[in-house]
């Protein structure tokens, strides 16, 4: 169904459309960032500095941004979305060469105030590109191999260049969020069970690979396979990492040991503990409780996108909604996973939790999108 | 575009239940990290919890020794020195500013350093040690030791650091460290952790950074065991490094600090090599600096003083610099003739001061003209108008292709920074970068050596020694890195004909060693130890034609920076070459009277190995040169490190 279709009169304008808004999401929002800025105050020792207060501003301006996407209806954001998209797809490739290079990679573009990340930014232009696509595409085609081409190559292309910048977890959360899009717009069962075996096969030539003339991968990134698959085979480097986070978490037991009181991240066994590895501090100094609240807020959001998603019967907005939601999915899963030693260390932070800018403005935009379409639905 | 009401219902349908899959699916996997966390939280926490408390045993790094830089005879150019430094633990400290006021009341703090300390522990982690204090005395580290209990995460350290005993002798060979920089860890994608460590010290010019991977050695590991505070308690155990290797130069202290102190603060560079191996003797550029003050962290206004300064003391002008060769350049021009056979060595030309080419005149140095000229005299008088004819005679590609072969146009790699290759013009050079087509005005200008033609000084030696062997001799810095027997470069033969480079080295002998050579004056009588050279004079602005009419300006009465550069090449002993030497004055003046004086004072050091006898100079020198001797020994022993500590 089309914008154009239903009744505009229904929909809430001016102030009024404050009362529309999604307000329990808002609050759970509000609730991991709270979180978030506890650990952050933790980790640095009871102090608001080097991270809690910068963390603190930049949630205020996410905040705001939040909604003031939120009051702008969601068939503006519809019009924006391939321009979105193109617009990161050009910081992408200005990254490239005017990006500042941070830890061996080319990542981010100063702006003064903050460090850009574009490959944040392309992970909701991907959502708002792929869920106007398919908005368009008539439904009859949408399983039409050339009408699946074009996706694929909207997906490929950003990914390709985040893969040269060399990030591959960004890289590899951008292919899992664009394919499950794919998913959601209904195309056939037989092309995933295809891709899916392709996989299998392609990781399989990239351990072949290894060694020889045209290796697929850089050395340090199949050295953190081999560490995730036996930590104990680098205990100096990831391997140890991969360790003491499992230690952190494992001694914080039932109740953990207290508010700034984990030895573990204290002691600094704990490595990145702002940043990629904040949950086991958390989990150390909150114990399972503390783990499984957030857990228990992550999934709630989640919730609250899904039930949006559904009762929302335009295609786009629906979409949209349950794109964001799985990408958001996708953050806390993999990082979560790799803590936990479940996944090897890709570099993946928590959402809304971890320090960093580019991140949490992104994040925090894409729930503004989440509240346009929510506030704009048909009724 | 309206769509068909069943259309849409039937994709709504879809989408909903799809989206309650893959919902269902998330929640799935939130439920599997939900059981991991109970199963590492309460199944395995009395096993975690046990491992966490055991889980005292730190990794520190210990940073590896770099390695030392000697010169040919062992003497120390590069070492390492202990210093000791306090550093602090924002976190271990607790009340950081009643921490500093004790600490102060020990040791005296630098106003700017602790300042500067406070805003970096502001800014990084807690838990990272901060240097608070540098370079301070042992006693200074003894009374903190002692007082440790007071002062919370306050640590005293010893650590080695860069010292460079000749201080600005060796300042553009072996260049200097200083602590690492984001842009040095951008250019490694996984960068040694030891960068890491703070403060820790990587080559950042000459040797100590082309050669940097094998100073540097490999970091080593501790195991320490550590309190709850972090505190270490003792150390468990510890893998040692590798320590840098050490590497032996082919530069001669002795001489190296000789020639510097002979050039003095004059804008010059000098550049000795061993024409059998192509060992570097001696590689000068002056004024220098004091590498010592980059280890240290130079000041800004110290700092500013070296970059403002005309005579370029940073610039490393032996191997960085080019310039034009001016008459240096005519043994290239001769040679080409030579091999081409367009000119036989008792063939005149008739030189009347000038030349007409191309409806251009173009000047000899000498107004009045020299007359008639075959290739020794004019060689030996250099007389400009025999190669502007020999140029037309030969064309630019077989200079070029000579000047190649005698090392023009090539970046020798000797391990310093910035070495240029200097230009070799020809034909499709001047088509490619100048966008304009060849003149025959410009292989006139190149005979000579000025023009487009450049050449650094090393060239320039370079040139004369394969001049003086007949072999394609290639320079060295590095004899030997640790222990490992020098290799022996002997080069092979270039494949000039003999006797022409036997007609152009006679020519060279006559420079220096006949009454009418433009270096009569710097001859020297010993008749072992007698060179052959070359003047030249570059000039670095054009004559113009009403110049010229009023008579060309004396270099004296010019600005300084506008006075012709003075070169000098030459090789000794004229029998049996051992060295080959280049001398470049900048704005010095002419060839004859600024470069081969201090290319025969450095040509007799090097062969003498000390003072050279008085009698080996010209009775009306003896004087002169006596005194000056007096002098330069008087600098040398001023500047010795050994003689100062002795003293």
């Amino acid at each position: 169904m089309s914008y154009l279709e239903y009744t505009v009169k229904t929909v809430p304008t001016g102030w009024r459309k404050m009362l529309f808004i999604n307000w329990p999401l808002v609050l759970l929002l509000t609730a991991v960032a709270g979180v978030g800025l506890l650990m952050l105050y933790s980790v640095a020792g009871g102090s608001m500095r080097p991270w809690a207060d910068p963390q603190m501003k930049r949630f205020a301006l996410g905040l705001t941004l939040m909604f003031v996407v939120a009051m702008v209806p969601i068939w503006f954001w519809r019009n924006m979305s391939v321009m979105a998209y193109l617009v990161a797809l050009a910081l992408l490739v200005a990254v490239e060469f005017f990006g500042t290079v941070g830890m061996g990679a080319q990542r981010w573009i100063n702006l003064g105030f903050m460090r850009l990340q574009p490959s944040e930014l392309m992970k909701v232009s991907m959502v708002m590109v792929l869920a106007a696509y398919y908005d368009w595409l008539p439904i009859r085609k949408t399983s039409h191999p050339v009408w699946v081409l074009v996706p694929v190559f909207l997906i490929l292309l950003p990914t390709f260049l985040v893969l040269t910048q060399p990030d591959l977890g960004t890289a590899l959360l951008l292919v899992a969020g664009g394919g499950l899009m794919m998913f959601l717009a209904g195309i056939h069962w037989a092309y995933f069970a295809t891709v899916i075996t392709a996989g299998v096969a392609g990781i399989y030539a990239v351990f072949l690979s290894r060694g020889t003339e045209w290796q697929l991968l850089k050395d340090y990134q199949f050295r953190r396979i081999d560490t995730f698959l036996d930590p104990s085979s680098d205990p100096l480097g990831a391997g140890y990492h991969i360790t003491q986070a499992k230690i952190a978490m494992g001694s914080g037991g039932w109740t953990g040991r207290g508010f700034m009181q984990g030895t573990q991240s204290r002691l600094n066994f704990l490595p990145e503990k702002h940043t990629d590895f904040i949950f086991n501090t958390l989990a150390e100094e909150f114990g399972f409780i503390g783990g499984i609240s957030l857990l228990i807020l992550y999934v709630l959001i989640l919730v609250f996108c899904v039930v949006s998603a559904l009762q929302n019967r335009d295609r786009y907005s629906s979409l949209l909604i349950l794109g964001i939601g799985v990408t958001f999915f996708l953050y806390f899963a993999v990082n979560m996973s790799m803590v936990m030693g479940l996944a090897p260390v890709v570099g993946v932070p928590l959402p809304l939790v971890s320090y960093g800018g580019s991140a949490m403005l992104v994040l925090m935009i894409a729930f503004g999108l989440v509240q346009s379409a929510h506030i704009h639905r048909p009724r | 575009m309206r769509r068909a009401p069943k259309d849409t219902a039937e994709s709504f349908r879809k989408i909903s239940r799809r989206g309650v899959f893959l919902g269902g699916v998330q929640l799935a996997f939130a439920g599997a990290l939900g059981l991991r966390m109970q199963h590492l939280q309460v199944d395995q926490a009395d096993e975690f919890r046990l491992l966490a408390e055991e889980n005292r045993i730190n990794i520190r790094l210990i940073p590896p020794t770099r390695g030392q830089i000697f010169d040919r005879n062992g003497v120390i150019i590069a070492g390492n020195e202990p210093s000791y430094r306090i550093t602090m633990v924002k976190e271990d400290a607790g009340d950081v500013d009643d921490v500093i006021a004790r600490l102060s009341s020990l040791v005296e703090l630098d106003e700017d350093e602790l300042n500067r300390a406070l805003t970096e522990m502001q800014r990084s982690a807690p838990f990272l040690p901060v240097t608070v204090a540098e370079r301070v005395t042992w006693d200074d580290i003894s009374r903190v030791a002692v007082n440790a209990p007071a002062l919370p995460g306050v640590t005293p350290e010893v650590g080695l650091s860069r010292i460079y005993p000749r201080r600005g002798d060796f300042a553009h060979v072996v260049g200097y460290v200083g602590p690492v920089s984001e842009r040095d860890l951008a250019r490694y994608e996984t960068p040694d952790p030891v960068l890491r460590i703070p403060r820790f010290q990587i080559g950042k010019v000459g040797i100590e950074a082309r050669h940097e991977d094998t100073l540097r050695g490999r970091a080593g590991a501790k195991r320490v065991e550590v309190n709850a505070v972090g505190r270490v308690m003792r150390e468990l155990d510890r893998r040692e490094g590798t320590p840098g290797a050490d590497m032996q130069l082919t530069v001669d202290s002795r001489l190296q600090s000789y020639i510097q102190a002979r050039l003095g603060e004059e804008s010059a560079s000098v550049v000795v090599m061993d024409v059998n191996n192509g060992d570097l003797l001696g590689i000068v550029s002056s004024p220098s600096y004091d590498p010592n003050k980059f280890v240290r962290g130079i000041s800004v206004a110290d700092f500013g003083e070296l970059r403002d300064n005309d005579h370029r003391p940073l610039a490393s002008k032996t191997v960085q610099d080019a310039y034009p060769p001016g008459s240096t350049f005519k043994m290239v021009t001769v040679l080409a003739a030579l091999d081409a056979g367009v000119v036989a060595p008792e063939e005149t030309v008739w030189c009347p001061g000038h030349m007409e080419v191309a409806g251009r005149r173009f000047h000899c140095w000498k107004r009045a003209g020299h007359g008639h000229m075959n290739l020794e005299q004019a060689l030996r008088e250099s007389c400009d108008v025999y190669y502007y004819d020999l140029a037309l005679k030969v064309g630019i590609e077989r200079i070029a292709e000579t000047a190649r072969r005698l090392g023009f146009g090539e970046a020798f790699s000797i391990g310093m920074s910035a070495v240029t290759e200097g230009l070799v013009p020809n034909k499709e050079w001047k088509k490619r970068e100048r966008g304009a087509g060849w003149v025959i005005g410009d292989t006139v200008n190149a005979s000579i050596g000025q023009g487009f033609v450049l050449g650094s000084p090393l060239q320039l030696a370079v040139m004369t020694a394969r001049l003086a062997t007949g072999k394609n001799v290639t320079p060295r810095l590095v004899r030997r890195v640790s222990g490992a027997e020098p290799e022996l470069a002997e080069g092979e033969g270039m494949g000039f004909n003999e006797n022409h480079l036997r007609q152009i080295r006679r020519a060279m002998y006559a420079v220096t060693n006949d009454r009418r050579g433009t270096a009569y004056g710097s001859r020297i009588i010993d008749e072992t130890v007698r060179m052959a050279g070359k003047t030249g004079t570059s000039q670095v602005r054009n004559i113009t034609a009403a110049e010229r009419a009023r008579g060309v300006t004396r270099n004296e009465d010019l600005p300084w920076n506008r006075r012709d550069h003075a070169l000098f090449v030459n090789y000794a002993p004229f029998e049996a070459p051992r060295i080959a030497v280049s001398v470049i004055v900048e704005h010095g003046g002419g060839g004859s009277a600024a470069a081969a004086p201090i290319a025969r004072d450095v040509t007799l050091q090097a062969l003498y190995g000390e003072d050279p006898p008085l009698d080996v100079y010209p009775s009306k020198d003896r004087e002169h040169i006596r005194s000056q001797q007096e002098r330069l020994q008087q600098v040398l022993r001023d500047n010795d490190p050994d003689g100062r500590s002795r003293a």
